[in-house]
């Protein structure tokens, strides 16, 4: 596939202008049973912005976002989320600054044992919003999704794709600040892939939430890196060459637990690094 | 194919070990600490509360009945030797409060609910349910754990009790149906042999049960690794270890209790 040409970031002043970063790691580094994961990794998420982030499996790819999250510690470095540094909180301070995050997982991890409703309106349930605000929320936000009719259903009677769509319900029904997505479209179709490529970019360029996106799928970032979402048609439009600038995507790309590439698309469309060449041809 | 035997160093077996001891302390601790902690999930404590305690009901009916029955036919052939059919009631009365009520009683429900914690648990790890949990911002300890173990040893204490009145019920049915014996003597025998000790002792057991059978089920639940394989092993080895850590404490509590309140 053809890579788009982009300006280079430095070309976009809204996201420059915006103070401090949404997630930054800093020297970032985690081995698990000795095997080294992530090494001396340093990268910083502009607010706004969405970084796709990509690798080959078991390139550390999902072990980043767990990090974002404070899901599991790094063995060095330091990770700040808007504005506040992960590594350095107890579990229970965690726990606040989760509730301004969202993460859809890659294999969605809905609670099996709850309904669709419950599922997305977990976390307003647990902040003990009144019934009618959290009903009018989750329709709300399962009609975004286009899976109002999936209200009083559970999980094991979705599809792969639906239950990724219901994931990402329930990252953002509490709209979150960051959005991280593990390989959201893993596994799936290409019209239900496309779907959520397209959800994706209604939260980037309608609520310009910050995200890190993991995936294997380089098209996915490249159409979210060329088309814009348009509100009042309610779908995703081509961006004329000219306007590429507008879009604030980004790519991040792994090997071997190091970062290897850091920049936009247009960046990335001109690399001469032959690994990286390989990779996006 | 070469067969490799890996030979595991003693060492690590007992660093394992070790930080076993040391992970399921906290979680003891922690899920009882959260008692005292908002958000206490009241809603969550009395589903559990209903899936353990009236889901066990049948299976302890079962068993306080045949217990007290089986404690009073083995004995009743030794005692009518010795001329002492009368005495039934007080060995089937002590026999069942202050030991095997609890302890069977213990023993069932570790072997339904330990299991069955361990297993639930065990597939929200590997399904990832517990880390979308805490990375909506809950505590899983909280929400999870504290509510099993609260409604496990609430509702333990209670079907003890039931235990303990149906293996009364059992013994009676063999004293009086096989070997003849006088309906008014058993009851007021049974009830005459009984101290506060004693009734302390079966009743401060099970609640000591229930907590260890809730903490080991979720322990083992929330240590799951290793995909489905890994949900069968937590739930054989949180049956087997709530079992012996059951029978250990037993032993070690009628030790403290006999200790404390000196012997009868």
């Amino acid at each position: 596939m053809a890579a788009p040409t982009l300006p280079r970031e430095e070309e976009r002043p809204e996201l420059a202008a915006l103070p401090g970063s949404a997630i930054e790691f800093e020297n970032v580094s985690i081995a698990f049973d000795e095997k080294v994961v992530l090494s001396d990794i340093s990268f910083k998420l502009l607010h706004g912005e969405t970084k796709a982030v990509f690798g080959v499996a078991g390139s550390g790819k999902s072990t980043l976002l767990k990090l974002a999250m404070g899901l599991i510690r790094p063995d060095s470095g330091r990770i700040t989320v808007l504005g506040e540094e992960v590594t350095a909180m107890t579990e229970n301070e965690l726990f606040a600054l989760r509730r301004r995050l969202g993460i859809v997982f890659q294999e969605s991890a809905l609670f099996d044992s709850m309904k669709v409703y419950q599922n997305v309106a977990f976390r307003l349930i647990e902040e003990k919003v009144s019934t009618e605000e959290i009903e009018r929320r989750v329709r709300e936000v399962l009609r975004f999704v286009e899976l109002e009719n999936t209200y009083d259903m559970r999980p094991s009677e979705l599809s792969g794709g639906m239950r990724r769509r219901v994931a990402i319900a329930r990252a953002i029904v509490t709209e979150p600040s960051v959005l991280l997505y593990d390989s959201p479209t893993g596994g799936l179709d290409p019209v239900t892939s496309n779907t959520i490529v397209e959800l994706i970019m209604k939260q980037r360029d309608v609520y310009k939430t910050s995200a890190l996106m993991v995936t294997h799928r380089l098209q996915d970032a490249f159409t979210m890196a060329t088309h814009q979402f348009d509100k009042a048609t309610n779908q995703m439009i081509a961006l004329p060459k000219g306007q590429l600038a507008d879009v604030p995507m980004s790519f991040l790309i792994l090997r071997e637990g190091k970062v290897i590439f850091d920049g936009d698309a247009h960046q990335l469309a001109n690399s001469r690094d032959e690994y990286i060449r390989e990779y996006i041809s | 194919m070469a067969l490799e035997l890996q030979l595991i160093s003693p060492v690590e077996v007992a660093k394992d070990f070790a930080l076993a001891v040391q992970e399921y302390t906290l979680l003891a601790g922690q899920s009882l600490t959260n008692f005292f902690r908002r958000p206490l999930y009241m809603g969550d404590m009395l589903q559990q509360a209903d899936l353990i305690g009236v889901g066990s009901l049948p299976i302890v009916v079962l068993t306080g009945l045949s217990v007290g029955a089986l404690l009073a036919l083995n004995s009743a052939s030794t005692l009518q030797r010795f001329g002492g059919i009368t005495l039934i009631g007080q060995l089937v009365s002590l026999g069942m409060v202050t030991e095997l009520g609890p302890l069977i009683t213990g023993l069932m429900v570790a072997g339904r609910n330990a299991s069955g914690m361990a297993s639930e648990l065990g597939s929200m790890i590997v399904t990832e349910q517990i880390d979308a949990m805490r990375a909506l911002g809950t505590d899983p300890t909280k929400k999870l754990v504290t509510p099993r173990v609260g409604a496990t040893a609430f509702m333990l204490f209670f079907l003890t009790i039931i235990a303990d009145l149906l293996g009364l019920i059992g013994g009676w049915g063999v004293a009086h149906l096989l070997f003849g014996l006088d309906t008014q003597q058993y009851w007021t025998s049974v009830w005459q042999i009984l101290v506060f000790r004693d009734v302390f002792t079966g009743l401060i057991k099970p609640i000591l049960f229930g907590f260890i059978i809730a903490t080991v089920g979720c322990y083992y639940g929330i240590s799951t690794r290793g995909g489905t394989q890994g949900v069968g092993r937590s739930t054989t080895q949180a049956v087997v270890a709530s079992s012996v850590l059951i029978l250990l404490v037993d032993f070690f509590v009628t030790k403290l209790i006999f200790a404390v309140f000196g012997y009868r």
